[in-house]
């Protein structure tokens, strides 16, 4: 057997988050990461832990990802000379998906930026910071500041029973919109809070300073509903909710029309332009002669196929690539998204997919593979 | 029948002529939930060390080398339904394909029980 052996590097030369001490102590296997430390899982398992965050509440530590403040008058029209997302009419303590989009249209990083009082409130990839925050200080105007922020930590709290357990602590928490952001004590320390997170279920992305982190971790963690999950279920949750990983699902080489992302393109945006690439993209909403489109794939039969895998027609020529693919313990099978020649897209298009050099039927399929649970006031 | 392990964490039982290959306990562990076992066909021959069977974790793929050469002679039909098996017994039901061994003289380079639980014990 030859097991990821990336799983059983040192982890030594790696940067820690404030949680590194209790990840270790819950006996999380520790991989890099983005140039962190982080546990693929506990003890529990990835499947055990994937499953419990789809049926109570599953800890996250994303501590990585870069969180920045920018301040400036008209900062939210100025962020949208970078984004293609409608950020100047989003409401106050709301939060918007979006990401960078380069001269040539295609996508530097995907983000969430959260229109607060004063400023804009910037959660951005780990992998992808350092190149975020000097992108944006190349075009950051006289009078504006950029600070990113390396005292906080960043968790996430997700699952049908997360915002319940949150609610304990914060109290109305669990009534916040989906989207939007509060500011809060939780055991004694200011947290930032969002009605959000990346597996496709309801909860929170709680942001804290870092000497306050395990502390409010461990508080959690005595909840009865919590257990802390590690990357690999992050990964298949998210998959299964049809979420795009960046540096897998998005790059520099795809842009928002063929990642699928047009809903993250506001209307006004679509008419008025105004962000990098709005010459590639804007013409590919309108003509739909983009050569690639983002969608779902599954697998007939057990075997995931996993990223880099090449999609064929019933002629064998090569139609697209598999970018995430595994198995979804929910969806209890293999799932998949790739990019496909769009005349392959529809949903219900059989295809095949090369498996380690043996042709597996699958079909495109609609996306998510799981219905998201994301909260709504009724 | 004498069991015999490798260093890549497979064990091989053998009978007379034929092995029967899987993967050790210490092995399903640090794979974690096994969602798909993929083995050879029946009637193909390998060498020692070839690449002759795969297992799928939720997050990762690992290929399996046959510690001895040989043509496949059976396979476990039974993984193909129900992968966990290997998860759940992996020195018995948990089995991936027996081989009709072409040099025994293979076998001596494997470790007995004693070595690989003393091999495994210098991994932690």
């Amino acid at each position: 057997m030859s097991a990821d052996t990336s799983n059983f590097l040192k982890t030594g030369d790696l940067l820690k988050t404030p949680l590194f001490a209790l990840h270790e102590e819950l006996g999380g296997k520790m991989v890099p990461f983005a140039g962190y430390a982080l546990p693929v899982q506990y003890p529990l398992g990835v499947m055990a832990e994937h499953n419990h965050t789809r049926h109570a509440a599953g800890l996250f530590d994303v501590s990585h990802m870069g969180q920045v403040i920018i301040t400036g008058p008209g900062v939210d029209g100025w962020i949208e000379s970078l984004v293609p997302g409608n950020i100047k009419d989003l409401a106050v303590n709301h939060i918007r998906y979006s990401m960078f989009t380069n001269d040539r249209g295609g996508i530097m990083d995907d983000l969430m930026i959260t229109k607060r009082k004063d400023d804009l409130f910037l959660v951005v990839n780990a992998a992808c910071k350092e190149q975020d925050i000097a992108h944006m200080k190349a075009h950051l105007p006289e009078g504006f500041t950029l600070t990113e922020i390396t005292d906080r930590a960043l968790i996430a709290l997700q699952g049908p029973k997360a915002a319940e357990v949150l609610s304990r602590f914060a109290a109305g928490a669990n009534q916040m919109d989906f989207m939007s952001y509060a500011e809060v004590m939780i055991c004694g320390a200011e947290c930032y809070i969002s009605r959000s997170g990346y597996t496709g279920e309801d909860g929170h992305e709680i942001s804290i300073p870092a000497h306050k982190a395990e502390d409010i971790c461990r508080a959690l963690l005595a909840e009865s509903e919590v257990e802390a999950i590690g990357l690999g279920a992050r990964d298949s949750l998210r998959l299964e909710a049809g979420l795009c990983l960046y540096g897998h699902d998005l790059t520099t080489e795809t842009t928002p029309v063929e990642a699928s992302l047009l809903w993250a393109i506001g209307k006004r945006r679509r008419e008025e332009g105004g962000f990098p690439g709005d010459h590639i993209i804007l013409p590919q909403i309108k003509n739909k002669d983009h050569v690639k489109k983002r969608v779902g794939i599954l697998p007939t039969g057990r075997a995931p196929a996993r990223e880099a895998t090449v999609i064929v027609d019933a002629e064998g020529q090569g139609i697209g690539t598999i970018t995430s693919g595994g198995y979804g313990p929910t969806f209890g099978g293999p799932v998949a998204m790739g990019y496909i020649k769009p005349e392959f897209a529809a949903v219900g298009t059989e295809v095949f997919l090369i498996v380690r050099g043996k042709t597996r039927a699958a079909h495109v399929a609609k996306m998510p593979f799981v219905q998201q649970r994301y909260y709504r006031k009724t | 029948m004498t069991t015999y392990y490798s260093e890549e964490h497979e064990w091989i039982s053998t009978e007379g002529e034929t092995g029967t290959i899987g993967i050790t306990e210490y092995a399903q562990n640090a794979l974690g939930d096994i969602v798909f076992v993929e083995v050879p066909e029946v009637g193909n021959n390998y060498d020692k060390g070839d690449e002759i069977a795969v297992v799928e974790s939720v997050k990762a793929a690992s290929e399996i080398y046959t510690p001895v050469g040989g043509e496949v002679v059976a396979i476990n039909e039974n993984l193909e339904s129900d992968p966990a098996l290997v998860n759940a017994h992996p020195e018995t039901d948990g089995w991936f394909y027996k081989i009709s061994l072409s040099d025994k003289d293979e076998l001596d380079e494997l470790m007995d029980a004693a070595a690989y639980k003393a091999y495994i014990d210098g991994l932690e």
